[in-house]
């Protein structure tokens, strides 16, 4: 029996999973253990509190990440935060850290920034891993090959307890994507290309592999934007196996293995991948010639379109569905069956930890290098990290935003979900490279067009909603 | 210490799909550092015009004197985007604990039953029949028996089986906690450190 187990096949997920679980019984979530736990200011406090009234400490103390960004200004950062509220939780966060005995990348400190830019960058996250966090883009880190999700704060109370959660494994989907990606077409574009074709709930339940040639040939930054989207299909995590991408993606960096424990390591990576033969649930197929620059008209990341695409009209909508589609377009104040080409915007907000790494920052400065921003819109680049800002700096990819009248911002959140200064303010139209448009994200009645970062930065030079590619 | 057995309650009708936790609690209301108060800014933007508590909105369904009740319910891929438990917390502390729905997201199933909030998932006729009687009748009482696992509209009789993990099913009418068992295994996660 247990022969045959060993020779079954496995799918990526599986290999992982199987290596995690500590205890399994029918009937039962399995209780599976966790390498690494990050956490921010919003979604730990209460568990803390919790460890308090028990009186347990934090069970494994280094496997456990801490940073402050969802709630943290990103203009003048060395200053006390103004907003009271959100300087009691960064406190908080900071309190809880020192009393627990959690190394703390806080404000100001050189590896500060989102929560899932800092892991990849610091060689936090690796190949093999489960990791979570009190955070649904926890899916990210899954481009390295790991099982990464995001959990609720009472799950946040347990791993810190336990170093375990207690999980069902989901369903396993793998979806492929073959071809040579269009001209203007980027990463982003191909995930939300995906959603408008599956919905916002259509991989509920499942945990995604992504593979195929169009995978295999995207950086690992671009890698990380697929997977942090995965949950906006409804997905628990997106997976990509690990290859010679990867692995030069992680050598070197800070609390990457090193010497010997690199070549362990390295040899461990070699076999994550999904058998031959390794049965998924469901798979699905695409074909990414068939991928145009994309962006979101409506309120959930599934209502997304070729750039020079119509929305579709009332009568073209289901019965059922029309409902919310008219909702959706209310709050967005826009017709059905227009096309969005030539649409004045007046925000547009590249940041997020969907689309603000190194390579985002240069794709939009490589763009917009020696042209000027339109008067009508304000543009901010959020990076994500201290250590993206400093390289952005270096590069003199700061020059060129601020010749172009672009403001480059501190590290955060920002107006991706608008816990900070940073909002929309009612009735705007921001076109962003964050990855939710929902009713009110960035600001009250905030209304928000998900796009690439080349996708955004044209629109930012031309002032309106613009094809990238007539300007490539 | 609390428990779910068997509620029998009128229910408010929410009648939208892909209600997801940005809306349920916006995040500008996440700075509480504890569990309690996000009842009342539970969906804050769809339950105040421009964001002030002086004036409701009259056609939002919380504002309306004639639903009430312990039971939300709600059309399909209810709970999806932001982790963010609060969601639950804020559904809890206005007061219900059930919702129905013939769809809900991963991330909020979990939360909510970790809050002893019981998400039922139904098909979507029977969705389409709760709507319609509580149109009928405001006054509709639904029966959700999780020994049983079933959900039942006392006025028709019209009732369905759902779908809970033992475990999780156990935990709720019991009132145990995930960590009390998490936390009864401890020897064996460390035995398992060991072999790695
Ligand atoms: S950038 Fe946005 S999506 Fe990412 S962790 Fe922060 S708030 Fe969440």
């Amino acid at each position: 029996m247990i022969l045959e187990e060993n020779n079954m096949s496995k799918t990526l997920l599986d290999k992982i999973w199987d290596g995690h679980v500590v205890y399994s019984k029918p009937g039962y979530p399995d209780v599976l253990y966790i390498d690494a736990h990050f956490i921010h200011e919003v979604t730990s406090p209460q568990a803390f509190d919790g460890l308090r009234e028990r009186n347990i400490p934090v069970f494994r103390i280094k496997q456990t990440h801490a940073t402050a960004d969802h709630n943290v200004p990103t203009l003048n950062q060395h200053l006390p935060i103004r907003e009271e509220l959100s300087r009691r939780q960064v406190e908080m966060l900071t309190k809880n850290c020192k009393d627990f005995g959690i190394e703390l990348y806080g404000l100001g400190h050189p590896f500060n920034g989102i929560v899932h830019i800092i892991g990849p960058e610091l060689g936090i996250t690796l190949p093999g891993m489960t990791i979570v966090c009190g955070d649904s883009h926890t899916s990210t880190h899954g481009a390295f090959g790991t099982i990464a999700f995001g959990i609720g704060t009472s799950q946040v109370e347990q791993v810190l307890a336990t170093q375990c959660t207690l999980q069902y494994k989901p369903k396993r989907m793998k979806i492929e994507i073959n071809g040579k990606l269009r001209k203007g077409v980027v990463s982003k574009d191909i995930i939300l290309y995906i959603i408008s074709q599956i919905s916002s709930s259509g991989a509920t339940g499942y945990f995604v592999e992504y593979a195929g040639e169009s995978i295999r040939n995207l950086s690992m930054e671009a890698r990380m934007t697929i997977c942090n989207m995965s949950i906006e299909m409804g997905a628990r995590g997106g997976l990509i196996a690990p290859d010679e991408t990867t692995f030069n993606y992680i050598k070197g960096r800070e609390f990457a293995p090193k010497g010997n424990d690199w070549d362990e390591a390295l040899a461990y990576w070699k076999t994550l991948y999904s058998d031959k033969d390794a049965v998924f649930d469901k798979v699905l197929q695409f074909d990414a010639a068939d991928i145009e620059p994309m962006i979101t008209y409506g309120t959930n990341p599934g209502m997304g379109m070729g750039i020079t695409k119509r929305i579709p009209s009332l009568s073209e909508v289901e019965g059922h569905d029309r409902k919310s589609f008219r909702k959706a377009l209310d709050y967005m104040a826009l017709e059905d069956g227009i096309s969005l080409l030539g649409k004045p915007i007046d925000y547009v907000f590249i940041g997020s930890c969907t689309n603000s790494r190194i390579e985002d920052l240069r794709m939009v400065a490589s763009f917009v290098k020696g042209k000027k921003k339109a008067d009508n819109v304000q543009v901010w680049i959020v990076p994500g990290s201290k250590q993206v800002e400093k390289q952005a700096r270096e590069e003199g990819i700061q020059a060129i935003f601020e010749a172009a009248g672009f403001q480059l911002r501190g590290p955060g959140c920002s107006a991706c979900l608008g816990m900070n200064e940073d909002k929309i303010p009612a009735g705007k139209y921001c076109v962003s490279t964050s990855n939710r448009n929902f009713e009110g994200r960035q600001g009250p009645n905030a209304r928000t067009f998900l796009t690439s970062p080349l996708t955004a930065a044209a629109a930012a030079i031309t002032g309106k909603i613009t094809d990238v590619r007539e300007y490539l | 210490m609390k428990t779910f057995q068997k509620i029998i309650s009128t229910i408010v009708p929410l009648p939208i799909e892909n209600v997801d936790t940005d809306q349920i609690i916006p995040a500008r209301f996440l700075k509480a550092t504890t569990r309690e108060g996000f009842g009342k800014n539970l969906f804050r933007d769809w339950r105040y015009e421009h964001d002030d508590e002086n004036k409701p909105k009259k056609d939002f369904v919380l504002n309306n004197p004639l639903f009430k009740g312990e039971i939300l319910a709600a059309e399909k891929n209810f709970g999806c985007g932001s982790s963010r438990e609060h969601a639950a917390w804020a559904l809890a502390d206005y007061g219900f604990r059930v919702v129905v729905s013939s769809f809900f997201a991963d991330i909020f199933r979990n939360n909510a039953l970790n809050n002893f909030i019981l998400p039922v998932t139904v098909s979507e006729s029977f969705l389409g029949q709760v709507f319609d009687e509580v149109q009928r009748n405001p006054k509709t009482e639904i029966e959700v028996d999780l020994p049983k696992q079933t959900i039942k509209i006392l006025s028709t009789g019209a009732s369905e089986q759902f779908e809970i993990n033992l475990y999780k099913k156990e935990c709720l009418i019991n009132g145990y906690d995930d960590i009390d068992y998490l936390l009864n295994l401890k020897d064996k996660i460390e035995e398992y450190e060991g072999t790695r």
